[in-house]
């Protein structure tokens, strides 16, 4: 008789040549033979990111997802909410990331007996236990060059011999007794920009995806309030369970004990009904002709409502149609490379001087005698803006409370494209 | 292989501080070494080795054997050397029980540690040793664990009971743990109470009617409040639990879902997509008029917005909710296309599920913009996300009225790029656009025609064939058109040639003088030159129609269609309704019932929105039935999903764009049964040999010698009436078909049924093969029928009692009744089936023989007999022949009888036997037939007519040039068909 194993029953990791490289099974061992459901669907994705993130096989469902091209593979054998594992199996990656530096094959590798004590912590008879980066520290050390060697001199331990001090408080996020000399708290604002842009320039659709990430060193139990000067722009946003919530509702004001360290304060979305500024403009003439072996590539990129602020670290790729052997194209500024295999065309551009509008100008060669083709490449642009968030969203002040010190504070702002495309 | 990789990574490796020294050890002794390094008396030694057996552990290797010299290393103080023993022994214990009762003192004396980090871990890792020797230890440790008074100790035992539960119930309710995990609802400290809360949830789960979570306004307060303060999981569980209340009014309603939208802003997206759950659910109790229902209505849209912006994984799950969300409450985001619009670089299964539900959010306001989005989505490379986007601008130009103009403009251009696929496509396409506005984009054809070269999948063209055929007195050269398709008519596919011969009956009806000759070789191409019965009753009907009333043939053939409906693709609202009770779950991302999802059928709760009451008017107690545990009889198991349901699975079996055509591709078990019928059937109803069952032979061996006067006759009816006169319906040796597979074990993970029917003592038996080619046990089978021409339905349960083993048989045989609910079926005698087990609902269609319809009684008096077979004008008589039939007549009659094919009279004239058939169909319907056996010819002649029992009105009659006795079968069929037409 098999009982509705509720929740997370094991975790495979595979790499990218699909081979199994970690078990764990919280439950009863699942054979491994169940990953041959999920290696069929990778061999049947085009892409590795295709493969589908839920894959049913007759007694089990399979639930990946794909981190530093590693597929996190979770098993679960009936009804159990597909978010919760995908949430928990990103939770998994950024534990790993936190504690080793990389989510590597290599680094899990390095550290397998590490690893394998982090996921007996994190998830219990399926149900997750502690999965605050703050509560497995104190659990589990992370492993440091500097303590392996002093462990294997003094035979002392990586596991922590108290019952963490955060986990059954009102705050389970801090730890208790939090001491530093230099007392600090910082905040990045950052903003990425996803856009689509047709043709003629005008924009299809735009939004804002912002964090305020923070990185706190203060001593005590600090008890923090931040205020904006235009809250208003916050209408969609998502909280870090440090953050009193009724504050927020009635005064637009976040106030919180923060966790220890680092940690994601806030993600917020300005959606497409406001308007967006989009702060880059292309002109492009891709041109092919029916009949000629050559095709026209002409590019030019310029700033539009930066606030002043330069367009840094722009990058452009653009996956070019099949039909294309190679490319000859002259770049005003950077270095741009045409992969013949892949048809991929990347342009480091570097830096846009306003004054002198970089551009990319020349031509493709086609196959001889090919009908010319069905589609236009649409182009790709990353870039930073330092010091703005494009949504025009600013803090107003930081206050401290319950402690008497005085910390230091600092608010950086910057602005990245996300997924921004423009159709040609 | 595996090895070789490691010792390269360890190569590299192998020179820094890391764990993958411990991968370094060779295969040979490694075994011997570790355990000589287990035993070793150096603590660090010790621990080093257990790291390297974990080590070996993670890779899949087997490490079993050093069990005992593991589990010496645990008294030990180092509490990393011990969670590390307690790892080991969590994978190895079940194979290993005997050793692990050694592990039980420590156990024990763990459970009693003053650290409470020891106590949890020791409570922790009993609970996941599934050993039953060692479960009964666990029992008083785990007592006071429960009761401990650290809240880190409570909560982790609060799983544990979960865990012993999954390993004993028996013992988990002996021992009242059940109590003491609902009193830790009440605790103090909100995790204890979200983990207490998860494992009831996983009992209640495998115990469908417990009280186990008794939902009341009190518990329900202690769950919102813990809900403020406990971990993100915690929350997700409790919100699930929350999400089976049934509030008693709207002001709970309302005060619930004003305490649960705060977790709308949570950075996890399960905690926010459980959160919409519960406030989908609520607020279909909330008056319309109610300011904070539009006020809610609005805070829903942005969490799902922001959904989209998550990784493409959530982004997944999160759209195949959304899917099901914008079908209840299209208004909830309305406003937000945009963020549906398809990125270049999201992965395939991200583009699918937006374009799915841009369709769905398309409206007269958005329209242009949508259009504009999948005209661009049309030139991707990707070849199923553009045939896709064509489908959908299709589907906008049948959903948007206003909008259809420049849909089909859109279209054209899309014709003008000549791809391939896309044109094929588009013509589809087209095709609904011109059923959904008739008489209005007929303008286009030209263009359409001009492609027709280009065409060469069947749905393409045999779209295309139905443009020219509606529309042939339009098209000036509609007859060349068609007949440039006939040429390779047997080459093409069913669909095709079904959509040919229709469309050239209509041009023949539109333009006859000029088509005549064209009719005549498409009809003679179906009905002789084909072995597709479908084709051939098609043939056959337009053929009768035409020769008989081209009147009727014209009201039949060029009917006003009905349009085709707007949205092809809804959900069955009972499913829906199901679905949006269980957003976030795995049920909501395949839109399957959840009753698919569980193992074994206990689990399965249909769960119902709540209706509206008013506060007022309830004063009784709250309807608790679809809370999970809940007693109420309305929340009983069911095993299958109730008609509804079954129903609509059926129906989206076929979920194609809507066809002109009748009837549907034959399935392969139709193609084998037609062949079996033709081939194996006629053996058995009229072989030499002796064929089926041995009553059969019997019955055919003894007719010579039994020669009854009740007929004037000089030959009697054999032995069959015998049986006859002692009025008894015995099993007589009916025809049986050979048992074919029915749903291949591919499709239906791993279940195969292969089945035949058969009639046994006047009851029609369903005989069917069970076999389990998976590799783990199945259970709780259940069957059903869709609606079928003759209700069939069946009059029991599947009686499949003990589990099926893998690799095991069973067989069965299910008795039928015909009282269901009838449905004309095509072909008539096609039967839709669904069979459960623990596994999933698996869907497949058979067809009976119709034989298996004639009643016993069907034996017509022979003066009525006489009377109604006068009443047939002689020009209506048709014939057909069967041949190569080489018994006698008698013999051929006491044959039939066993078939319930009854011989009335029989008649000698020059030499040729004539004998005198009724058979009564289990509906009632009367059929006549005269069957001619010439001595020295192995060639049958017969005819049949047929009459209703009701109208008793005659039918037309039906020719066969070259027909075998079973396709008296056949010819019954279309003339049934005809009938109903």
């Amino acid at each position: 008789m098999q009982l509705p194993a509720k929740m997370i029953h094991s975790l495979f990791l595979v790499n990218s040549s699909g081979d199994i490289f970690l078990e764990k099974h919280w439950k009863s061992v699942v054979s491994r033979s169940v990953c041959d459901y999920f290696f069929e669907a990778q061999e049947r994705a085009s892409e590795p990111e295709n493969v589908p993130p839920v894959i049913p096989t007759p007694h089990h469902y399979l639930i990946s997802v794909l981190r530093h091209r590693i597929y996190f593979v979770a098993v679960i054998q009936s009804e159990v909410p597909p978010l919760f594992v995908i949430e928990f199996l990103h939770r998994v990656v950024d534990t790993f990331q936190d504690y080793f530096g990389v989510c590597t094959e290599a680094a899990i590798k390095d550290n397998v007996v590490v690893v394998y004590e982090l996921l007996e912590e994190m998830l219990d008879n399926g149900f997750p236990l502690a999965t605050e980066s703050n509560i497995l520290k104190e659990l589990i050390k992370p492993p440091t060059i500097l303590r392996t060697v002093v462990n294997t001199i003094t035979g002392s331990t990586n596991v922590g011999e108290q019952l963490p001090t955060g986990q059954l408080s009102v705050v389970p996020w801090r730890r208790t007794g939090v001491k530093y000399t230099n007392n600090e708290a910082y905040f990045d604002v950052v903003e990425e920009i996803d856009a689509i842009i047709d043709k003629s320039g005008s924009t299809i659709t735009a939004e804002i995806q912002g964090v305020i990430d923070a990185c706190v060193k203060l001593t005590g139990m600090p008890d923090l309030t931040l205020s904006f000067m235009n809250p208003r722009l916050l209408d969609d946003v998502s909280f870090h369970p440090c953050v009193r919530f009724k504050r927020w509702e009635a005064e637009r004001i976040l106030s919180f004990i923060p966790p220890d360290g680092n940690f994601r304060l806030l993600s917020y979305h300005v959606s497409c009904q406001n308007l967006v500024a989009i702060p880059v403009y292309v002109k492009h003439n891709i041109t092919f002709r029916e009949g000629s072996s050559q095709g026209r590539f002409e590019l030019t990129l310029g700033p539009k409502q930066t606030m002043g602020k330069g367009l840094e670290a722009v990058l452009i790729s653009s996956q070019l149609p099949r039909g294309v052997l190679n490319t000859n194209l002259n770049p005003s500024q950077g270095t741009y490379n045409f992969d013949p295999v892949t048809k991929l065309l990347s342009w480091d551009v570097g830096k846009i001087n306003p004054q002198k509008l970089p551009s990319l100008k020349g031509s493709m060669s086609l196959q001889a005698g090919a009908s010319k083709p069905d589609e236009n490449p649409t182009i790709n642009i990353q870039f930073k803006i330092q010091q703005s968030a494009l949504s025009g969203l600013k803090v107003n002040r930081l206050d401290m409370y319950g402690e008497k010190y005085k910390p230091f504070k600092g608010i950086k702002y910057m602005t990245k494209a996300g997924k921004f495309q423009v159709r040609t | 292989m595996e090895w070789a990789n490691q010792l390269c990574e360890n190569r590299q490796f192998g020179s820094k501080m890391t764990d993958s020294k411990y991968f370094t050890t060779t295969k040979k002794g490694e075994i011997f070494e570790l355990k000589a390094e287990l035993n070793s008396d150096k603590k660090e030694k010790k621990k080093e080795a257990v790291k390297k057996v974990i080590a070996s552990m993670t890779v899949g290797k087997d490490v079993s054997a050093l069990f005992p010299d593991v589990v010496n290393c645990m008294q030990t103080d180092n509490l990393e050397l011990k969670k590390l023993v307690y790892l080991y022994l969590m994978n190895y214990a079940k194979s290993q029980p005997d050793m692990a009762i050694m592990a039980v003192n420590t156990f024990v004396k763990d459970c009693e540690d003053a650290n409470p980090l020891i106590r949890a871990l020791a409570v922790r890792t009993m609970g996941c040793i599934r050993v039953d020797k060692i479960t009964e230890y666990l029992c008083e440790p785990l007592r006071k664990c429960l009761k401990d008074e650290d809240p880190y100790v409570r909560k982790t035992a609060a799983v544990c009971v979960a865990k012993l539960h999954d390993i004993n119930a028996q013992l988990v309710e002996d021992q009242g743990f059940l109590d003491t995990l609902k009193d830790l609802i009440s605790d103090s400290n909100p995790m204890v109470v979200a983990n207490a809360v998860a494992a009831l949830s996983e009992i209640a789960e495998s115990h469908p009617n417990s009280n186990l979570l008794d939902l009341n306004p009190q518990s329900i307060n202690k769950l919102l409040t813990a809900l403020n303060e406990c971990t993100e999981w915690g929350q997700i569980f409790i919100l699930d639990c929350l999400a089976n209340y049934t509030p008693r009014d709207d002001r709970e309603s309302q005060s619930i879902c004003e305490r649960v939208t705060p977790r709308l802003s949570h950075a996890n997206s399960a905690v926010v997509l459980s959160a919409v759950k519960v406030l989908m659910k609520f607020m279909e109790m909330l008056p319309k008029d109610l300011d904070y229902y539009s006020t809610l209505l609005k805070k829903l849209a942005p969490p799902l917005v922001t959904l989209l912006s998550a990784e493409p994984e959530l982004q997944y799950v999160a759209l195949r909710n959304i899917n099901l969300i914008v079908q209840k409450r299209p208004e909830i985001l309305k406003h937000e296309m945009k963020v549906f619009f398809v990125k270049y670089n999201d992965p395939i299964y991200v583009k699918l599920e937006k374009l799915d539900i841009m369709i769905r959010l398309a409206s007269q306001a958005n329209i242009a913009q949508v259009l504009a989005e999948l005209k661009e989505y049309a030139t991707e490379v990707d070849v199923d996300f553009v045939r896709k986007a064509v489908r959908a601008i299709g589907r906008c130009a049948i959903k948007v009225e206003q909008s259809a103009e420049r849909c089909v403009s859109t279209l054209l251009d899309l014709i003008q790029t000549k791809v391939n696929y896309v044109v094929q496509e588009a013509i589809v396409v087209i095709k609904d656009i011109f059923r959904k506005y008739p008489n209005k984009y007929e303008s286009v054809i030209a263009t359409l025609c001009e492609n027709l070269d280009s065409l060469d999948e069947p749905e393409a063209r045999a779209a295309m064939i139905w443009i020219v055929g509606e529309y042939a007195e339009r098209i000036d050269n509609a007859d060349e058109l068609l007949e440039s398709f006939l040429e390779g008519f047997h080459d093409e596919s069913t669909q095709v040639q079904l959509q040919l011969l229709t469309a050239i009956v209509k041009l023949f009806l539109k333009k006859p003088t000029e088509t005549q000759e064209l009719v005549q070789q498409v009809l003679s191409l179906a009905t002789q030159d084909s072995d597709n019965p479908d084709l051939r009753d098609r043939g056959y009907i337009y053929w009768r129609l035409l020769s008989t009333d081209p009147v009727a043939a014209k009201e039949v053939v060029l009917a006003e269609k009905p349009l085709i409906s707007e949205e092809t693709d809804l959900i069955e609202p009972t499913l829906l309704e199901e679905l949006i009770c269980h957003i976030g779950t795995l049920a909501s991302v395949y839109h399957k019932p959840p009753s698919a999802f569980v193992e074994g059928s206990r689990g399965v709760m249909h769960k119902r929105l709540p209706a509206r009451t008013g506060s007022g008017e309830s004063t009784e107690s709250p309807d608790v039935g679809t809370a999970a545990g809940g007693s109420a009889p309305e929340a009983a198991p069911s095993i299958i999903p109730s008609q509804g349901d079954l129903l609509g699975d059926l129906l989206n079996l076929d979920m194609a764009p809507p066809t002109t055509s009748g009837p549907p591709p034959p399935t392969t078990g139709m193609q084998m049964g037609g062949m079996d019928l033709l081939g194996g059937g006629l053996d058995s109803l009229l072989g030499g040999d002796i064929g089926g069952s041995p009553a059969m032979g019997a019955g055919f061996g003894a007719a010579p010698a039994v020669m009854p006067a009740s007929l004037n006759a000089p030959v009697g009816g054999g032995l069959g009436d015998l049986f006859d006169l002692g009025g008894v319906g015995m099993p007589m040796g009916a025809y049986i078909p050979p048992k074919i597979v029915w749903l291949p074990a591919m499709k239906a993970k791993g279940l195969e049924i292969s089945g035949t029917f058969a009639r046994r003592a006047g009851v029609i038996q369903m005989e069917l093969i069970l076999t389990n080619k998976a590799m783990s046990v199945m259970t709780d089978f259940a069957i059903q029928f869709n609606r079928n021409s003759f209700g069939l339905a069946p009059a029991g349960p599947l009686q499949v009692l003990t589990p099926l083993g893998p690799n095991q048989t069973i067989e069965v045989s299910l008795p039928l009744s015909t009282v269901g609910p009838v449905m004309k079926m095509d072909p008539l005698n096609n039967l839709q089936v669904a069979v459960k087990n623990n596994i999933d609902v698996f869907y497949f269609s058979c067809q009976y023989p119709i034989s298996m319809l004639f009643v016993e009684d069907g034996k017509m008096e022979r003066q009525v007999f006489l009377a109604t077979w006068k009443d047939i004008p002689n020009d209506n008589e048709s014939q057909f022949q069967i041949k190569d039939c080489h018994l006698n007549s008698d013999a051929a009659s006491s044959k039939l009888q066993g078939s319930n094919i009854f011989t009335i009279a029989k008649r000698t004239v020059e030499g040729q036997d004539m004998l005198y058939m009724s058979i009564k169909l289990s509906n009632g319907i009367w059929v006549l037939a005269e069957l001619r056996v010439q001595a020295g010819n192995s060639n049958y002649t017969m005819t049949t007519i047929r009459r209703s029992g009701s109208s008793q009105k005659m039918l037309t009659f039906f020719t066969c040039a070259a027909c075998t006795l079973t396709s008296l079968c056949c010819c019954m069929d279309l003339m049934l068909s005809q009938y109903n037409t």
